[in-house]
């Protein structure tokens, strides 16, 4: 699979992406039902088990770690699904991936209107 | 026959639904956001069209990784939307135009845009709330809408170019058909905006205001830009500008700017907002 060149910072979900992350991804799209986002607050390991997380996928959702979970093929669109129950929004996400606090987080965005 | 009446291009953010919900148009965060929708209202009550064929991304609510289409167009008696898993509210269900989707999914074929059509679909964010900011209240929708997803989750995406020349012919095939029905184009997402990586919270101001300067007199200037350069431009999401160039393309012609709004930030995004007309001959 060609892929073009990098983009820093960014993993584009390309083929090899969804090769990786299908389970994970799949998990994460079951979450658009209420039924099974109460499933998974129940008991997260055997919904893990459930759809065939593998060993890095478990353990970057036991973490809640967005960047582990993008490197173990999870697609942001379905991840987003993920944060919903957690209750976090996406500059809760972005501080966590730029390893910045929520308030300094959205400083950046609002400096980027200047 | 059939006539496009303009094209309205917004961006869907998920927060604005809950905005609407919570009535904060006159919060200091919201206001400069929603203050560039009343001109749209007017523009609207003008022109006054039956139907809105919607171009936006599904986010992960109606299609999964099982099954992605490229380019899939609504043929639903109704289009529901659901809470995506994050609450979001739902709406009344927006009916369809059965008759006018067949015939666009037709032309588009005979185009040769080998397309995924759906009789059954559940339309997210990205649809109903552009709908909500367009048509505001609880009242029955005064259109009928035909959605047209472009897929925009699964790479390799469909270059600028195409959704282009796919948002061409949607407007070649509104343009012949029989009834005499008015009809807006609307392309919903970015602007810029980077939800995912390191490179999260990436917005590019200079881009965006040149795009939307750009884009009614030349918008081939973004365009022909590849995937890869598009988004190293607006970010992974930013990218949705696709629904932007299929509208204007659907539009045809020469464009003229109607209305404009532009504002940062809108949760992790750069909002805009334009109305277009074809200029007249
Ligand atoms: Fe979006």
């Amino acid at each position: 699979m060609s892929r073009p060149r990098p983009i820093p910072g960014t993993t584009l979900f390309d083929g090899e992406q969804a090769i990786k992350g299908y389970a994970l991804n799949k998990m994460c799209y079951s979450f658009n039902s209420a039924a099974n986002r109460e499933q998974f607050k129940q008991d997260e390991d055997a919904y893990c088990g459930r759809f065939g997380l593998n060993a890095q996928q478990r353990e970057a959702i036991r973490r809640r770690n967005v960047l582990d979970l993008i490197a173990a093929g999870g697609n942001v669109y379905y991840l987003a699904k993920f944060a919903g129950i957690l209750g976090l929004d996406v500059q809760d996400l972005g501080a966590q991936q730029t390893g910045m606090t929520k308030d300094a987080f959205k400083a950046k965005l609002v400096a980027a209107g200047r | 026959m059939a006539r496009i009446v303009g094209a309205v291009t917004t961006s869907h953010i998920p927060a604005i639904g809950k905005a609407i919900a919570r009535n904060l148009h006159e919060d200091p965060y919201w206001k400069p956001f929603f203050d560039g929708y009343p001109p749209v209202h007017r523009w609207l009550e003008k022109v006054r069209p039956d139907v809105a064929v919607i171009f936006y991304n599904d986010h992960g609510l109606n299609f999964f990784l099982d099954k992605m289409p490229t380019f899939a167009v609504g043929a639903a008696p109704e289009y529901r939307n659901a809470d995506e898993g994050w609450g979001i509210p739902t709406l009344a269900p927006v009916p369809g135009d059965q008759r006018l989707s067949w015939h666009v999914i037709e032309r588009l074929i005979g185009e040769e845009f080998d397309l995924t059509t759906c009789q059954e679909m559940l339309v997210d964010h990205a649809f109903t709330i552009p709908m909500a900011l367009m048509w505001p209240g609880t009242g029955p929708w005064p259109v009928r809408a035909i959605p047209v997803c472009i897929n925009t989750v699964q790479h390799p995406l469909p270059s600028a170019m195409r959704c282009y020349k796919l948002g061409q012919a949607v407007g070649r095939a509104i343009e012949s058909y029989d009834e005499d029905l008015r009809v807006v184009v609307i392309g919903t997402g970015g602007l810029s905006h980077q939800l995912d990586g390191e490179r999260a919270g990436f917005i590019n101001k200079a881009f965006d205001i040149e795009f939307m300067e750009r884009l009614p007199a030349d918008p081939l200037w973004a365009a022909r830009r590849s995937i890869s350069e598009l988004i190293e431009l607006t970010g992974t999401q930013g990218i949705e500008l696709l629904m932007w160039l299929a509208a204007r393309g659907a539009l045809g012609g020469e464009a003229t700017t109607i209305h404009a709004n532009y504002h940062i930030p809108i949760s992790n995004t750069a909002a805009g907002l334009m109305v277009m007309e074809r200029r007249a001959a």
